[in-house]
């Protein structure tokens, strides 16, 4: 037994071992049957990211339809019907198939057992059931675009849902399925933290990439069934018309919009705590500065993921929901400024006199940082009630919804991938080129996003096919933009496929961090560490080795 | 596996057993007893109390075999923690579903004029009287009124 | 302070005595972090299934409140006549069966904590009996519904005066009736599949005092059933 390298320590001095978790055993089969979390979040990692490509070629096709008032694509008409269907596969694939499975099954189910100190998740055979859910739900979400078409939006709303024709009921039961996919990653995350941390390891001591994975985990288990049970009935509402959410038939519209946000804000939040989480690791590692208010931090995502379930009504302020519930979901909505407000305060004292050093997954949190502040305030003004009628449904706030979802999330998760590639295939990428996207990824996103918010505070409604002429050239230029981010991603594949050409060069511990995910080996063992590690410091314990023992 | 005895009483071993026949048999009387209370008291009219009374026994043998069969009251507390937050946020969920359905005609807007006396809307306003969705383009309308 | 690494709990499958049970999995240090563990999954698991059954009384109780007088008027048809009153005979019995299918429940998981195999064979096979019972007394109410034509949605076909075809509130009341102890009914179902393979699990042996896990995770389950049952019983049968 070797002492393990001190925190700090920016090589590790143990010989690589020869067998782990990549190379233990060969064969599709052993992939395919395995119960190792690492080699399932890898295969999450490879199926999300596919659905990712899929969600964005429809966005690019979106952005492309909407570069002219013309409406063509490379010199083809489109018409309105499938301008429809673009803009609900692009929202439908990147919501269910990539941005809520996208974080916890990949990046987290690799790294939440390692970060505990754990050798696997608590149910890894349940594990390996949610990733199997999701590939049914992917399967069938793909069959129904090829057998027929959805063209309802992935919000599905009633009543235009129950009376479409298309493949809305195949498609609904593929989200069914993704969210018990979604479930069980969820409830096995819950037991992992309760039950599998490391001796020594209290739930203070918990990286805070853990406390809010482990708030993302609560939602899953408490508001997904709830998802799951508005599409069964949403089925039998277009196949039996049963009465509930169609008005021909004595049903309430509105009903639908309530039973559909009770999941779908929480599942705002299992998009955003992820990608809070993993910053939550960047900025203290990148700025070798301990966390500032690790408390705060940690109490802030129990309390988000609290508050996310009593402001759904904010989505329904101009769809015939009563007033007074109006005001009380508006009055409510605030409350969620506050934690979020705590996390950035927090996440910016970390930095402050820190020793930053801007690394490719620095420069991401950075740019998370930016964006998110945009996105997470311009969702006070569309909670304000009075603003919001103006802006409901407007591109104000597709751009508000994109900064949160895709520049926070996504950038969060670009970021986060950087972070861990040397862990997961135990290889360095380019640091140079790494940077190169990091920036045109940022630049790219706001030339996109930024002139949406332009467009909708003047009036350009979202999911129009048609617009005014005198919008043209904010759209030109917001498309422009979806080519960069293009540039931007494909250069992340290829600066990150490039470092697999190369045989394994990571050291055990790049970035000097603390946390345990960095005291084994890189590419790690099968079963995650040569002995039980036992914590014995807080968490983010920067403090030069001589100060320490 | 033949090494391990039939026995027919309580065994006094390393693993703790709480609970116990005893406190099941009695448990289950104080179930079906609850049962014919509830049956008996839905045949008063009590008018819109009913349904609360209805809840609040069912709430009541729910509690009893969560407690009792399911071990709540000998778990660890992290269960019951798990169980009430389920009806906790069901209860979320039923409550502000009930605040928007029951308030939904409580508040007409304030400077809603007196329809009484209002001047009424011409025909081509009123969705009532329009057919049909009126097309994108009111091409024939024009071209009346540039006459 | 720096991280060390001890070998004190390492090499799972082995808790400290050294023994090793075969149920024991490799990531759990001791049996009985796993057998926590399991229950804590086994109770989030019963967390969602609250939801998604409560997604379903929020829908009922919403849609009572839209067409009160239907729903009530709906609800005399799942009495039976008895001794000239109408009474909610099927569900009464169902709701008697099911409480005394859980005791038998919780006397087999306490037999099977306390190593007596063949009570516990007794009492789960017991238990499949009853769930039996319910979804034959399940059975007769269905098909008298169907007879009667009280069917959710495109299927109503009630023909007389009382409960006229294409009112709405009528065929949405069978809705959620159908949908909500179908549900239940499909839960039924499911526990008699699980509690058969724990009867053919105890009758080889398997349950000792040391692992007992899954006769106590499905009589959880088997309790959430009738749970869900106590609820169901006095909304549909019993609102007046």
């Amino acid at each position: 037994m070797e002492p393990v390298v001190t925190s700090g320590a920016r090589i590790g001095d143990r010989p690589r071992p020869k067998k782990n978790y990549l190379n233990e055993t060969k064969g599709i089969w052993s992939w395919m049957t395995t119960v190792d979390h690492k080699r399932i979040g890898i295969m999450y990692l490879v199926g999300t990211l596919i659905a990712f490509l899929l969600g964005g070629i429809f966005a690019l096709l979106v952005r492309l339809t909407l570069l002219t008032p013309a409406h063509k694509l490379f010199g083809l008409q489109v018409t309105a019907e499938t301008y429809n269907r673009f803009f609900t596969l692009h929202g439908a694939i990147m919501v269910f198939l990539f941005i809520i499975p996208s974080i916890p099954g990949s990046l987290t189910n690799f790294v939440l057992p390692l970060m505990l100190g754990a050798k696997d998740v608590a149910f890894p055979k349940l594990n390996l059931a949610s990733f199997y859910l999701w590939i049914v739900g992917a399967v069938m979400a793909i069959a129904s675009m090829i057998i027929g078409a959805v063209d309802t939006g992935w919000t599905f709303y009633t009543p235009y849902s129950t009376t479409t024709s298309g493949t809305v009921t195949l498609m609904t039961a593929a989200v069914f399925v993704l969210g018990f996919s979604s479930i069980f990653t969820g409830l096995n995350f819950i037991a992992t933290v309760h039950k599998l941390r490391a001796p020594g390891m209290g739930w203070f001591d918990m990286p805070l990439f853990v406390w809010g994975m482990y708030s993302t985990a609560v939602i899953q288990v408490l508001a997904t069934p709830v998802l799951g049970i508005t599409l069964v009935l949403l089925m039998l509402e277009r196949v039996f018309q049963i009465g509930i959410f169609d008005s021909r038939i004595g049903g309430d519209p509105v009903l639908f919009q309530h039973f559909f946000w009770f999941y779908s804000h929480p599942a705002v939040y299992i998009m955003i705590l992820p990608g809070m989480a993993i910053i939550s690791e960047l900025i203290p590692t990148f700025s070798r500065k301990t966390i500032f208010g690790y408390r705060a931090i940690a109490y802030s995502s129990i309390s988000l993921a609290l508050v996310s379930f009593i402001v759904w009504g904010h989505h329904m302020f101009v769809a015939g929901q009563s007033q007074l519930a109006t005001v009380v979901f508006s009055a409510l909505t605030f409350l969620v400024a506050i934690p979020s407000g705590v996390k950035v305060f927090n996440w910016l004292c970390t930095m402050y006199q820190g020793n930053i050093s801007l690394e490719t997954p620095m420069l991401y949190a950075i740019s998370f940082l930016m964006l998110f502040a945009i996105g997470g305030l311009t969702g006070i003004f569309l909670g304000t009630l009075s603003t919001d009628v103006h802006l409901t449904d407007t591109y104000f706030v597709v751009a508000h919804f994109h900064y949160v979802m895709m520049g926070s999330t996504v950038t969060a998760f670009i970021g986060g991938l950087y972070y861990w590639w040397p862990k997961m295939t135990g290889r360095m990428y380019s640091e140079k080129w790494g940077r190169v996207t990091a920036v045109i990824w940022f630049i790219g996103f706001n030339a996109t996003f930024l002139p949406q918010f332009i467009l909708g505070s003047r009036g350009m409604p979202r999911r129009y096919y048609n617009y005014l002429d005198q919008f043209q050239p904010l759209h030109a230029f917001s498309t422009v933009g979806s080519w960069i981010i293009g540039l931007s991603l494909f250069m992340s594949a290829a600066v990150l496929l490039a470092s697999l050409r190369k045989p394994a060069d990571a050291p055990d511990n790049p970035w000097g961090g603390t946390t345990l995910e960095w005291e084994t080996s890189s590419p790690p063992i099968t079963h995650n560490f040569e002995d039980q590690p036992v914590l014995e410091h807080e968490p983010y314990d920067y403090r030069p080795k001589a100060v320490t023992h | 596996m033949s090494n391990h005895t039939e026995s027919h009483s309580q065994q006094p071993e390393s693993h703790a057993h709480h609970g116990g026949p005893k406190i099941y048999t009695a448990n289950l009387f104080a179930l079906l007893f609850l049962t014919i209370i509830t049956v008996a008291a839905a045949s008063f009219n009590f008018g819109s109390a009913n349904v609360v009374i209805a809840l609040a026994i069912a709430t009541v043998k729910a509690t009893l075999v969560g407690l009792f069969f399911m071990h709540l009251i000998w778990d660890k507390p992290v269960n019951s923690i798990i169980a009430i937050a389920g009806f906790l946020f069901l209860g979320i969920f039923l409550m502000f579903d009930f605040l928007d359905v029951t308030s939904r005609n409580n508040f007409p807007p304030r400077n809603m004029p007196n329809m009484e006396n209002a001047t009424p809307a011409p025909d081509s306003m009123n969705p009532l009287k329009t057919p049909a969705p009126r097309p994108l383009e009111p091409a024939p309308a024009k071209a009346e009124e540039h006459k | 302070m720096s991280t060390t690494t001890t070998d004190v709990h390492s090499h799972g499958g082995h808790d400290e005595h050294g023994e090793h049970n075969p149920y024991h999995q490799h990531h759990f240090t001791t049996m009985e972090q796993q057998f926590d563990t399991s229950k804590l999954g086994m109770w989030l698991f019963i967390v969602t299934e609250i939801l998604l059954f409560g997604g379903l009384f929020v829908g009922f109780g919403l849609m009572q409140h839209r067409y009160p007088g239907e729903f009530i008027e709906a609800h005399e048809h799942l009495k039976q006549d008895v001794f000239g009153s109408a009474f909610p005979l099927y569900g009464a019995i169902n709701t008697i069966v099911l409480l005394i299918s859980s005791w038998t429940m919780v006397m087999g998981v306490n037999a099977a904590q306390t190593n007596q195999q063949k009570k516990t064979v007794r009492y789960l096979v017991v238990t499949i009996l009853l769930a039996c019972v319910f979804l034959c007394i399940k059975y007769v109410e269905y098909a008298h519904k169907f007879h009667d034509g009280l069917l959710p949605g495109i299927f109503y076909a009630h023909q007389s005066e009382d409960l006229i075809k294409g009112t709405h509130g009528y065929a949405t009341f069978f809705a959620f009736y159908f949908m909500m102890t179908g549900l239940h009914g499909i839960h039924v179902l499911v526990g008699i599949g699980l509690l058969s393979w724990l009867v053919m699990r105890a009758r080889r042996g398997d349950f000792t005092s040391e692992y007992y896990t899954p006769v106590d995770l499905v009589g959880l389950y088997w309790h959430v059933v009738d749970m869900i049952w106590i609820y169901l019983f006095p909304l549909y049968y019993l609102i007046s």
